[in-house]
C-alpha cells in the first residue's frame, strides 16, 4: 500500500489512557501483516518452502509457535498456520510464499485487514482473560512457545503467552466487542491502554 | 429486654467489643460482629422468626447453617432486597434490616394461621385436588389465594444495582468444605505444590471445629484451624475461598462455586462485585461437605425452641448464646449428649436427656450422668407443648417392639435439643452421578462409588469422628495430589481423642400415642409443611415411588431440597409401603445445593456484552452520518440514513430513488467471504452449488445456490474465479460461519481426497457497493487504472486494480438490477476508499443507503433473501430458480428433488403480490386465505415473505409463498390481519421493475 | 460443561466445540441408485442411542477440525475420540 493511504485499525477510536496502577494494560500492535497458510505437513517440500522464505521452522506440534525477529508462525490446525509479520510486508511475503509453494497443495491468503494483535500485560492480565476464556492459562499449562485458539466470552481469539503477559489475535469485526469486554472485566483491577 | 440479654458472658467467636445494630420486623436489636442474624436474634431471646408455608404455624431456628428450613427472612428492601435468606447464613452487618416472610399481617399475629386449624382439610395433594376446576377459577380465585397464603419472600422489582462476575478456574485439587476433613485435605494436597482450591460456604473456615470442645495435638480445635489456614496462606498455588458455596457438580469434574464478596458488608459500604461465579475444572475433587443432623419426628416437633442438638452446641459454643433456661435433650445417639454437656457448661439447666435406647453406656452419656444430668432411657418425647415457643414435652416409654406405652410424664422446658442421627451431605456426590448407598449400620445414605474423579471424606462419607475426618482428609488430599501427578506423602494425623460411642437406635418417627388421624402434627419437612400423615396419605392414594411422593406432597421442595426431611420422609414412606429403605430409594439431588442468585448466573453477560456486536470497518462513518442500525445476525448494519426531518419511510424512499436514478452506495462488508484454492476447487463448487463451475472464465463471477441434502435452500451468493484454481465465494451475512463450517465438514469428513484449501476472508475485505446509472462514472474516478467501459468490464466480471490508491478487487454484480459495482479493499483502508467514493459521487448527490433500501431494491426485482423468503423448507424450484440448477452431474441436495414431497407441483411457491389498494403495505408474515369469511380454521393458502412500499413503483409490493402459486397468477387472495382489517391482493410474477433487465445492460 | 479431547489440541471445554450429530453417516456414492426410502434414511433418519453413541464434533473455536467422539448418552462419559477415517481404539466405529 502506498504511503498516502490512511489506515484505520479495528480499534480506531479507543483512547489511550496510561495509568500506572492498572492491573490490566492493553496495547494494540496495529497493521501487522497477517497471512493464513495452509499446506501439507506430510510433504517435506512445504516446510522447506516456508523455511526458505521466512527462515522459520513450521510448528508442526499442535498449539505451538516459532518466532524469529518480528515474524511468528502459529499452529492453527494440522494443515493451517498463521504468519504474523511487521506491517507492510503482506504483499511481498504473499508473493514470495506463493512462488515458493507453487505446485504444492498449499495456499497463502492475506488476511491482514481482518484481524489485529493486542497485548495484555499487568498483574491481572491472566485474571481478566480467565473471566471469559475456558483455557487453563496458568504458566504450568500454557507457557511461552505455545499458542491456542479459544474464545473470550463469545469472541473467537488466538492466544499466545508472552514472558510478561499475553498476546491476543482478534478478528476485526469482533475487536470492538473484545475491547469493551476486556475494559469491563478489568474494571476491578484498573485498566490502561498504552501505545 | 436489654440488649443481648441471652448472650453468654464468656466464650464464643463473636466480637463483644464490636456491637452491631440491626432491625428485625421493624424493631431494633443489637448483636456482635461475628454473629449471624439467627445467632443475634437468639442472643436477644427472639425465637419466633417465621410462619410456615401452608399452615402458618409459628417457627423458629432449628439449625445453624445451610440446612435451616424455617428461618427464611426477607433481607433489606428495594433494589437490595433478598427474598428467603436464611437467618443462619446471613452475616450480621450494621443497619441490616430483615423481616419475616410468609406472615401476614405479622409473625406474632398471623391471620393465615387459621390454616393450621384446618390442617386436616389441607392434606397432601390439596392443591392438585382442589384448585383444578373450573379453569377460570385459577386466575380469579385460586391464584390470588395461593399467592397470598403460600408466598415466601418478595422478589425485588428494582433494577439490581450489583455487579456480578464470572471466572473460569482450573485446579489439580478442589476441596469442598473447610471443616476438619477439608482443611486436612487442602493441607496435604497443597504441600505437594498442586494447584488447590479450598471453598467453604461460611465466612469463617473450620466447620464443626469452630464449635468443638475437642483438642487437636493438645490445642483447642480452633487453634489448629488458625494454624492450618496460616499455612495454606503461605502456599502460592493454594486459593482459599470463604463465603463460597460449591453448588453444582457437573460433568467431567466441572463444578460451580458462588462466592459472595460483599453481602456481609453494610449496604453503604458495598461496591464493586457482589458475587463471583467460579467455573472450576478440577483434576480431582475432595468432598468434605460434612453432615446434617436429622430431626426426630413427633407431635409439634416444629415449635420454636425445638432445635437440632448440634445447632444447640454451635449457638452455645461458637456464638455464646444462652438458648434457654430449661433444656431437654431428645436423642437416639450419643452425639447429642455433648450438647447436653455444652448446655450444662454454659449454665443452662438440663432437665433431662430422653433416649429411646436402654441404659446408654457410651462415653458421653456416662459423662452427662457424671455431670448430674438426668437420663430418661428407653423413652421418647411423644409431643411438644407450647404456642409461640415450646413450654414442655410429654415423655413416654418405648417398648422393645417399638411401641409407646406406660404413663406419660410431662417435663417443662423452653428448649428442646433433638438428634435423630446424622445424614452425610451427599448432594454434590449425588450430583456427580455417584449412586448413594444405604448403610444400615450407620442408618444413613453414604456417597456411592465415584463416577467422576472425586472422593468423599469425613462426615460426608459417614466418618463422624474427628480422628477419621483428619486422617481421611490428609490421605485424600495427598492421594488427590498424587493422582494429579504430584509426588507427596500422607502427613501424620494429629493427635485427637474421640469419645467412644455406642450405636444409635434408628427412630424415623416416634409412634403416636393418639389414634390415627388424631394427635398433633408431626413434621418431616418443615419448610414445606409435610407431615407423617401426608406421606402416609400419599402411600394410601397409590404413590409408591419416592419421586412421585415428593411431587405429590412437596417433600424436599423449595429452597430446602430435603436437607433435613428426606431420610425421615423416605423411612415413613418405606414403612407405609412395607418395604426397606434401600427399596424406597432416595430422590435425586440436583444442582443447586443452596439457592443461587440470578445475578450470579447472568454475570456480565448483559446489555452490550450479552452477545458480540460485530462492526464493519466503516461503522464509524455510519455513526457519524446518523445511520439507524439494524441487527443482522451479530452485525450492526446501517438500516437507513435519515436526513433531518425525515422518518424511516421518507429516508428509504429517497435512498431507493437515488439508487435507480442516480448513484448510491452501501457498506456490504458483512457478506461472508471464503477464499477457495486448490486443483479441485471447481469440482468442489460443482458439488456444493446447484450449478456448474468448471467452465466459469477466469475473472468472471457466478451466482450460486447452496442446498442441504434435503434439497432445501441453505445459502446463496456470488463466487468469482481469480485463477484456474482460485475462487472467492461470498455467502449471506448471517450464514458466513455456518457455510464455512459446512464446507470444511464436507472436505474433512467426506471428501478428504479433494485438494481444496479454504480460508475465511470475511473480515479482511471491506466491500463497498456502488449502485445506479451514475455508478460507472463514480467508480471510474475512484479506480483510474480500471477500464469500466461496457465492453472491457462486462456484467459478472471481476477486475483488479486500485481504488483511491488501495489494491482493490472490483466486481460488476447487482443485487438491485441497476448497473453496479462492488469494490473490495483491505478493511484497514476501507474508510479512505469510502471517502473517495463519496467525494467522486458528490456531484451526483451520491446517497448512502442501508439494508432497508437494499431489501426494497432487490424485492422490486424479485431477488430472494435466504432466511426471509426461504425458511429451510423451500427448494430452488419453489423460488422459480430452476434456471440455477445444472442438468447433469451430482450436487448436494439434488437427489431430494425427486422425492415425492419435493417433486409435488403444488408446493408453496414464491410469487409476487399486488394489494388491491396500492397504498396498503401487507405485514410480512401475514397468512393468506381464499375466503376471509370462511369458518375457522380457515385453510391457509400461503404467507407473505417480503413486503415493502416501493417508491420506484409508486405502490406497495410483496412476495409470498403460496400453494401452487405459479399456476394461480391473477387470483386474488386475502390476508385477515390481527387488527381486523382484511387486505386483498392479487398474485403476480415477483418482478416489479425492469423485467427485461435493461437497467444493468448498459 | 463437558471436557472434550480434540485429537489435535487435547482436552478443551465443551464451549469451544459444536456437535454435528451422528457420525459415520456416509454420503451415498450414487444417490440415483437409491430408492426414495434409502435416500430418506441417509438424509433424515438417525439412531437415538441410549448408551455409547458415535458423534461428529468440530473444534469450532479451536483448530476447526471435525472428528469423531464415542459418547455415552446416559453418563456423558467420552469413551473415545478419533480423527475422520480412523477407528476408535478398542471399539467399533
Ligand atoms: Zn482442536
Amino acid at each position: 500500500m502506498s504511503e498516502a493511504v490512511r489506515l484505520q485499525s479495528p480499534l480506531v477510536g479507543f483512547q489511550l489512557d496510561a495509568r500506572a496502577d492498572a492491573g490490566v494494560i492493553l496495547r494494540e500492535r496495529a497493521f501487522c501483516s497477517h497471512l493464513n497458510l495452509r499446506g501439507e505437513q506430510s510433504d517435506p517440500a512445504f516446510a522447506a518452502a516456508i523455511k526458505q522464505v521466512l527462515g522459520l521452522e513450521v510448528p508442526f506440534t499442535p498449539n505451538t509457535t516459532t518466532s524469529a525477529g518480528d515474524q511468528t508462525l502459529y499452529w492453527l490446525g494440522p494443515d493451517e498456520w498463521l504468519l504474523v509479520a511487521a506491517p507492510e510486508q503482506a504483499a511481498t511475503l504473499e508473493a514470495a510464499l506463493r512462488k515458493a509453494l507453487a505446485g504444492q497443495f498449499a495456499s497463502v491468503v492475506d488476511i491482514s485487514g481482518g484481524q489485529t494483535v493486542v497485548e495484555l500485560r499487568g498483574g491481572n492480565a491472566r485474571d481478566v482473560l480467565a473471566k471469559g476464556c475456558p483455557l487453563d492459562l496458568h504458566p504450568r499449562a500454557f507457557g511461552v512457545g505455545q499458542c491456542a485458539q479459544s474464545h473470550l466470552a463469545k469472541c473467537p481469539l488466538l492466544l499466545r503467552p508472552l514472558a510478561d503477559g499475553f498476546e491476543v489475535v482478534v478478528r476485526r469485526s469482533f475487536s470492538d466487542y473484545f475491547f469493551s469486554w476486556i475494559e469491563d472485566a478489568a474494571q476491578e483491577y484498573g485498566f490502561s491502554v498504552v501505545s | 429486654m436489654s440488649a443481648q440479654a441471652k448472650r453468654l458472658d464468656r466464650g464464643g467467636r463473636i466480637d463483644r467489643a464490636t456491637p452491631v445494630n440491626f432491625t428485625f420486623n421493624g424493631k431494633t436489636y443489637q448483636g456482635c460482629a461475628g454473629d449471624t442474624v439467627a445467632s443475634a436474634l437468639l442472643a436477644n431471646g427472639v425465637h419466633l422468626l417465621a410462619r410456615s408455608w401452608k399452615y402458618h404455624r409459628p417457627r423458629g431456628v432449628i439449625a445453624a447453617g445451610a440446612e435451616e428450613p424455617n428461618a427464611l427472612l426477607q433481607l433489606e428492601t428495594g433494589a437490595y432486597a433478598v427474598p428467603n435468606a436464611r437467618a443462619t447464613q446471613i452475616e450480621l452487618y450494621e443497619d441490616l434490616k430483615a423481616s419475616s416472610v410468609n406472615a401476614w399481617p405479622s409473625v406474632e399475629f398471623d391471620a393465615m394461621a387459621i390454616n393450621g386449624w384446618f390442617a386436616r382439610m389441607i392434606p397432601a395433594g390439596f392443591y392438585y385436588k382442589t384448585f383444578m376446576w373450573p379453569k377460570s377459577f385459577w386466575t380469579k380465585h385460586y391464584e390470588h389465594y395461593i399467592r397470598k397464603a403460600a408466598g415466601f419472600g418478595v422478589a425485588p422489582v428494582d433494577h439490581d444495582p450489583n455487579r456480578y462476575e464470572k471466572t473460569n478456574a482450573h485446579c489439580d485439587v478442589l476441596v469442598v468444605g473447610a471443616g476438619p476433613a477439608g482443611l486436612a485435605a487442602a493441607l496435604a494436597a497443597g504441600r505437594s505444590g498442586a494447584r488447590v482450591i479450598l471453598a467453604d460456604e461460611q465466612a469463617e473456615m473450620g466447620g464443626s471445629l469452630l464449635a468443638s470442645t475437642q483438642t487437636i495435638d493438645g490445642q483447642p480445635a480452633a487453634e489448629w484451624v488458625s494454624a492450618a489456614l496460616a499455612e495454606l496462606a503461605t502456599l502460592p498455588e493454594v486459593r482459599v475461598l470463604p463465603r463460597a458455596t460449591v453448588y453444582g457438580y457437573l460433568d467431567h469434574n466441572f463444578l460451580t462455586i458462588a462466592e459472595r464478596l460483599n453481602d456481609h458488608l453494610p449496604l453503604r459500604a458495598r461496591s464493586a462485585n457482589r458475587e463471583r461465579l467460579w467455573r472450576v475444572r478440577a483434576k480431582r475433587v475432595v468432598l468434605a461437605t460434612g453432615a446434617h443432623e436429622r430431626p426426630l419426628v413427633f407431635g409439634n416437633n416444629d415449635l420454636p425452641g425445638v432445635m437440632l442438638a448440634g445447632a444447640v452446641s454451635t449457638y452455645t459454643n461458637r456464638y455464646a448464646v444462652r438458648l434457654g433456661d430449661k433444656a431437654v435433650v431428645f436423642t437416639n445417639n450419643d452425639s447429642a449428649y455433648q450438647s447436653a454437656l455444652d448446655l450444662h457448661a454454659a449454665g443452662v439447666n438440663v432437665v433431662a436427656v430422653v433416649d429411646p435406647r436402654s441404659n446408654p453406656q457410651g462415653e458421653l452419656p456416662l459423662a452427662a450422668r457424671a455431670a448430674g444430668i438426668r437420663i430418661i432411657d428407653a423413652s421418647v418425647v411423644t409431643e411438644a407443648r407450647g404456642g409461640k415457643r415450646i413450654s414442655g414435652v410429654q415423655v413416654m416409654g418405648l417398648t422393645a417392639n417399638g411401641e409407646v406405652g406406660g404413663s406419660a410424664q410431662a417435663l417443662d422446658c423452653d428448649l428442646l435439643a433433638i438428634s435423630g442421627g446424622w445424614s452425610p451431605v451427599i448432594h454434590l456426590s449425588s450430583q456427580s452421578c455417584a449412586k448413594a448407598i444405604w448403610s444400615d449400620e450407620k442408618a444413613c445414605f453414604l456417597p456411592g462409588k465415584p463416577v467422576q474423579a472425586e472422593v468423599s471424606v469425613g462426615a460426608c462419607a459417614g466418618e463422624f469422628t474427628l480422628n477419621a475426618a483428619l486422617a481421611g482428609g490428609l490421605a485424600a488430599g495427598a492421594q488427590a495430589a498424587q493422582l494429579a501427578d504430584f509426588e507427596t506423602g500422607v502427613p501424620a494425623t494429629p493427635e485427637v481423642r474421640d469419645p467412644l460411642e455406642q450405636p444409635m437406635l434408628a427412630l424415623w418417627r416416634v409412634p403416636s400415642p393418639a389414634k390415627p388421624g388424631r394427635g398433633s402434627k408431626a413434621f418431616i419437612d418443615f419448610q414445606n409443611d409435610v407431615g407423617v400423615s401426608d406421606i402416609r396419605l400419599a402411600a394410601r392414594e397409590g404413590y409408591q415411588s419416592i419421586e412421585h411422593t415428593k411431587r405429590y406432597t412437596a417433600l424436599g421442595f423449595g429452597t430446602d431440597q430435603g436437607k433435613l426431611g428426606n431420610i425421615n420422609g423416605m423411612a415413613v414412606l418405606a414403612e407405609a409401603l412395607a418395604q426397606t429403605l434401600p427399596e424406597t430409594g432416595t430422590t435425586t439431588f440436583r444442582p443447586n445445593y443452596t439457592p443461587v442468585t440470578f445475578g450470579t448466573i447472568a454475570g456480565r453477560d448483559l446489555g452490550e456484552l450479552f452477545d458480540p456486536i460485530r462492526k464493519t470497518a466503516l461503522h464509524g462513518w455510519h455513526v457519524e452520518h446518523g445511520a439507524k442500525f439494524e441487527d443482522v445476525g451479530q452485525w450492526k448494519r446501517p438500516w437507513y440514513y435519515p436526513r433531518p426531518g425525515e422518518d424511516m419511510h421518507a429516508a428509504v424512499n429517497r435512498e431507493c430513488l437515488a439508487a435507480r436514478n442516480g448513484v448510491a452506495l452501501m457498506d456490504a462488508s458483512t457478506l461472508g467471504k471464503v477464499d477457495i484454492q486448490g486443483e479441485d476447487a471447481a469440482e468442489f463448487l460443482n458439488l456444493i452449488y446447484t450449478n456448474a463451475w468448471k467452465k466459469l472464465g477466469i475473472g468472471m463471477a457466478r451466482y450460486g445456490l447452496m442446498l442441504k441434502e434435503d434439497g432445501m435452500i441453505f445459502d446463496d451468493g456470488v463466487t468469482v474465479r481469480l485463477a484456474e484454481n482460485h475462487f472467492v465465494m461470498t455467502t449471506t451475512t448471517g450464514g458466513a460461519a455456518r457455510v464455512m463450517t459446512w464446507l470444511e465438514r464436507w472436505l474433512q469428513t467426506e471428501w478428504p481426497h479433494m485438494k481444496v484449501r479454504l480460508t475465511s476472508v470475511t473480515d479482511h475485505w471491506a466491500t463497498i457497493a456502488v449502485v445506479g446509472p451514475k455508478s460507472r462514472e463514480v467508480v471510474s474516478r475512484v479506480c483510474p487504472d480500471i477500464d469500466f467501459s461496457k465492453e472491457a468490464f462486462p456484467f459478472m466480471a471481476l477486475r483488479e486494480g486500485t481504488a483511491a490508491g488501495v489494491a482493490a478487487r472490483v466486481v460488476r454484480i447487482s443485487f438491485s438490477g441497476e448497473l453496479s459495482y462492488e469494490i473490495n479493499v483491505n478493511a484497514n483502508a476501507a474508510r479512505q476508499v469510502w471517502d473517495a467514493v463519496m467525494a467522486a459521487g458528490a456531484e451526483f448527490d451520491i446517497t448512502p443507503y442501508g439494508t432497508e433500501t437494499m431489501h426494497v431494491l432487490r424485492a422490486e426485482k424479485g431477488f430472494i433473501i435466504v432466511g426471509q423468503d426461504t425458511d429451510g423448507s423451500v427448494t430452488p424450484q419453489d423460488c422459480g430458480m430452476g434456471w440455477a440448477i445444472k442438468k447433469t452431474g451430482d450436487f448436494i441436495g439434488r437427489r431430494s428433488f425427486s422425492r415425492p414431497d419435493t417433486a409435488r407441483s403444488d408446493r408453496k411457491q414464491l410469487v409476487g403480490l399486488l394489494t388491491s389498494d396500492p397504498n396498503v403495505v401487507l405485514p410480512e408474515g401475514a397468512q393468506l386465505v381464499k375466503n376471509p369469511n370462511a369458518p375457522i380454521p380457515n385453510p391457509m393458502e400461503g404467507h407473505v415473505s417480503s413486503s415493502y412500499w416501493s417508491a420506484n413503483c409508486g405502490r406497495s409490493i410483496a412476495m409470498a409463498l403460496v400453494k401452487d402459486g405459479f399456476k394461480r397468477m391473477g387470483e386474488t387472495l386475502h390476508a385477515p390481519l390481527g387488527d381486523g382489517r382484511v387486505v386483498s391482493a392479487t398474485i403476480c410474477k415477483p418482478v416489479f421493475i425492469d423485467p427485461e433487465g435493461a437497467h444493468q445492460n448498459v | 460443561m463437558l471436557l472434550i479431547t480434540c485429537p489435535w489440541c487435547g482436552p478443551r471445554a465443551e464451549s469451544e466445540f459444536s456437535c454435528g450429530g451422528e457420525a459415520h453417516i456416509v454420503r451415498p456414492k450414487d444417490p440415483d441408485a437409491l430408492s426414495d426410502a434409502e435416500w430418506a434414511d441417509y438424509v433424515f433418519y438417525r439412531t437415538n442411542t441410549k448408551g455409547d453413541h458415535a458423534e461428529q464434533w468440530v473444534h469450532t473455536y479451536g483448530c476447526r477440525r471435525w472428528f469423531n467422539v464415542i459418547r455415552n448418552t446416559v453418563t456423558y462419559e467420552i469413551k473415545a475420540v478419533y480423527k475422520p477415517g480412523e477407528t476408535p481404539a478398542g471399539g467399533e466405529a
